[in-house]
């Protein structure tokens, strides 16, 4: 009875180390971060990979040496233990090569994090407000300003209807940017701590209320690009995501005109929208 | 002569404990509270466990199936909680009870009436804490982090809440006073501070650690609880205060934390590893100040838990390398692992086994450490799943393997049976393969971006997470495996040698096995 049990439990975790090992395999679902669209996160991406490879190489070599003696150096082979012990090279040795390593990780790091704290020269602003449990963008030169709402429906996610493509990754109103343009994201809250954070940007910052944050993107490409709130925000925070729809100069032009005509229309609605919150 | 014998007993009238439950109340003898703290802990260990499985349960697949989210986020923070305050923390002040004192050369811990105190504190503390779940509003569901504004929306739980962890608190500030004032006043003639065994070490700088931020940690719940009833803005913008402060005191206490639950395992592994590859440690002394190293830094690196809070270039710059900085102490640890058992004669009883599988598991927890130090990319990695998985691969196959380890090793000593080694070995095997399957795959999920602390997730992080929660199941239940092998080994079993095993070294396996109810009433002469 015993040993049946602990072969089923055996399976199973021989089940999912295969499961995992069939997953890795298949390519269509991310493993990885992404190198995303900006040359930020293209170096942040670099970035990631380097101190990632060494890692690996590290670990090969200490696991590889560790391995060798677990394999030779053991009693049942008949191993006589030495006795040494404290070897005032070898501590040096060990203590002034991961130094090495470390500052050949800290050089590019460092060159990364100046150029992200650079938000001069931007070509646009857009605050963002995080809410309990939505964003708000506001073009600060255009006039313009809305919320950005899950748009999934309930349905979907209490598995009554079938889950789209984007499930929970989708809203009402995304925020439009256009392409090759430096763009000034200032983040603050207006309850408590969100955090805003597309991947493909390369960056997460804290929205919080009665602070505001400075960064900065330039998107290359056009498209869709998808995040989520990241700072535990309360009962929905799953369910408050970001989407940004990149546009090429004239079609981000278009959609502003077309924004500012709505707008107009309610300009007064939202503001005092926004008082009551 | 009636009078002689009965004065005579007066005088060893505390050579046997006495019967019942009483015996564990009132007890002051550092075995009898050792033993408490390690069953409370054993407890608290599988509460926690069943939150973890409430919430890996709900993860399965994407949707919401089990929980509500409002539950589901009670369930990530008091899972935190109790596996933090009430598991890795109490299982290592058990361990430091039962060992120190046998160690040194000691009688019994320096302060046995507040030994008895600090742990009676923790059921009440625990039971209250648990309790808030039934509250009205239900319990905390802010994270363990405890950030304002959030946590001050919690109902009627919160100040139950603080007064919980200020109960912790002090009794892990009693506790780390007395430790510290055991080691430095009770050693045997002899026992020269760089003659004590590492575990002894470990705990020495631990028990310094805890009084240093446990009041920290007070100071700031105190101050919310001020902010939520008594009008203060400390974290309230609009009363001039700042939510981010909150977060740099939290996290001074929170940094040194992480290591107040991983030192002792460092002793725990430096104690095992060289028994089991019959060699001596590589390099003791630079055990010792790596140790001290680790302790130091672990004050100024605080602010890489809030890399994207927004501060000041030079802030991150600096927070970055002093992070980096530890690899280097955390490195020599490992490389003196590794070197114990270069050329040693091992053999792989199941104490050794959990050892080296936290020296390979800790290691690669190490490595995602290092890679959540580069501030630019720990904008990509913070409070994704790469980072439960980095905090999980260093607490759980490194503290509480240390900790399963540290059990395996001495239960023998402390029960006088040896334990069931095949037993042993298959709870190990599960253990290891189920914590992998557990945690590996949320490295993968973070690096795709999925967030932590949500109840449901996008369709691209299915796979991962099914494989994840079935990890934990197998994870969870083969603990029982364990819980069931303490039990049997306590109640009877081969009887256990002295020295139990071959490589061992030290005044605790000079002892019988189990030791006397006081042992070293007079003091042993190290030479």
């Amino acid at each position: 009875m015993a040993t049946n049990r602990i072969a089923r439990a055996g399976g199973m975790a021989l089940g999912g180390v295969l499961l995992a090992w069939g997953a890795a395999a298949r390519a269509d679902f991310a493993l990885n971060m992404t190198p995303g669209v900006t040359a930020i996160s293209r170096e942040v991406y670099d970035l990631h990979m380097l101190i990632f490879w060494i890692c690996v190489a590290i670990g090969c070599v200490v696991f590889g040496v560790m391995f060798w003696s677990i394999y030779h150096h053991r009693k049942s082979r008949g191993a006589v233990p030495a006795q040494f012990h404290e070897s005032t090279v070898v501590e040096i040795v060990w203590t002034v090569v991961p130094m090495l390593i470390l500052i050949s990780m800290a050089v590019p790091a460092t060159k990364t994090l100046v150029r992200m704290a650079d938000a001069s020269e931007a070509e646009l602003t857009i605050k963002v407000t995080g809410y309990q449990w939505r964003w708000r963008y506001d073009y600060l030169n255009e006039g313009i300003g809305f919320y950005s709402t899950l748009s999934t429906p309930q349905a979907q996610i209490n598995a009554a209807a079938a889950k789209d493509e984007h499930y929970l990754l989708a809203v009402d109103q995304p925020l439009v940017v256009p392409v090759g343009k430096k763009i000034r994201i200032l983040t603050t809250a207006a309850d408590v701590i969100h955090s805003w954070w597309v991947p493909a940007l390369g960056w997460k910052r804290d929205a919080i209320p009665g602070f505001i944050n400075e960064s900065w993107t330039l998107i290359e490409q056009p498209g869709v690009y998808r995040g989520q709130c990241a700072e535990l925000c309360g009962k929905d925070h799953g369910f408050m995501p970001v989407v940004v729809e990149a546009l090429p100069e004239a079609e981000y032009r278009q959609w502003l005109a077309k924004m500012r005509e709505k707008n107009g229309q309610k300009t007064a609605q939202t503001t005092s929208g926004v008082k009551t919150l | 002569m009636s009078t002689v014998s009965s004065s005579h007993d007066l005088e060893h009238g505390h050579a046997e404990p006495p019967r019942g439950l009483t015996r564990w109340l009132i007890t002051t003898n550092h075995k009898d509270i050792g033993t408490l703290y390690l069953l409370f802990s054993l407890t608290m260990f599988f509460i926690g466990g069943a939150m973890a499985l409430i919430i890996r349960a709900e993860l399965f697949q994407p949707g919401l199936q089990i929980v509500d989210p409002h539950f589901f986020n009670q369930m990530t923070t008091m899972h935190a909680l109790v596996m933090i305050f009430g598991a890795v923390m109490p299982a290592f002040v058990g361990l430091a009870n039962w060992l120190i004192p046998m160690m040194i050369g000691a009688p019994d811990m320096a302060l046995p009436r507040m030994n008895n105190w600090s742990f009676w504190i923790m059921p009440f503390a625990f039971t209250l804490l648990l309790s808030t779940l039934f509250m009205p509003g239900g319990g905390p569901a802010g994270g363990w982090t405890l950030y304002p504004p959030l946590v001050l929306q919690t109902g009627q739980a919160f100040p139950f809440v603080i007064l919980a962890i200020h109960m912790m608190g002090a009794s892990s500030i009693m506790g780390a006073i007395n430790i510290i004032a055991t080691i430095l006043n009770l050693r045997a003639p002899g026992m020269t501070l760089m003659k004590m065994p590492l575990f002894v070490w470990t705990w020495l700088i631990t028990a310094y650690l805890l009084i240093a931020v446990m009041p920290v940690l007070a100071g700031a719940v105190t101050m919310l609880l001020t902010d939520k009833f008594f009008g203060t803005s400390f974290f309230n913008a609009g009363g001039g205060g700042d939510p981010v402060m909150f977060q740099h005191i939290f996290w001074f206490f929170g940094h040194p934390e992480v290591y107040i639950m991983i030192l002792p395992a460092f002793g725990i592994i430096s104690m095992i590893i060289p028994t089991f590859a019959r060699k001596p440690l590589f390099g003791y002394a630079s055990m010792v100040y790596a140790t001290a190293s680790i302790a130091f830094l672990s004050f100024i690196v605080w602010a890489h838990h809030m890399f994207t809070v927004g501060m000041p270039l030079a802030g991150e710059l600096f927070f970055m390398y002093a992070t980096m900085l530890i690899a280097v102490p955390t490195g020599v640890k490992v490389f003196n692992w590794v070197s114990t058992m270069w050329r040693g004669a091992m053999t792989f009883e199941t104490p050794m086994l959990f050892a080296i599988a936290f020296v390979i598991l800790f290691t690669i927890g190490g490595f995602s450490g290092l890679m959540l130090a580069i501030a630019p990319a720990d904008f990509q990695y913070h409070d994704t799943y790469f980072v439960v998985a980095h905090f999980h691969y260093v607490l759980v196959p490194g503290a509480v393997f240390s900790i399963m380890a540290a059990a395996y090793y001495w239960l023998p000593k402390w029960t006088g049976h040896m334990y069931d080694e095949k037993l042993g070995k298959l709870h190990f095997w599960l253990s290891v393969i189920g914590v992998n399957v557990l945690f590996f795959p949320q490295h993968f999920l973070g690096l795709a971006g999925m967030p932590r602390r949500i109840p449901d997730y996008a369709l691209q992080f299915t796979e991962f997470n099914m494989i994840s929660t079935v990890g934990a199941f197998l994870f969870g239940f083969s603990q029982l495996l364990f819980a069931y092998n303490v039990i049997q080994t306590i109640r009877g079993g081969a009887k256990a040698t002295d020295q139990v095993w071959e490589g061992a070294h030290g005044l605790e396996w000079t002892l019988s096995s189990p030791p006397p109810y006081h042992t070293f009433t007079t003091a042993p002469e190290v030479k």
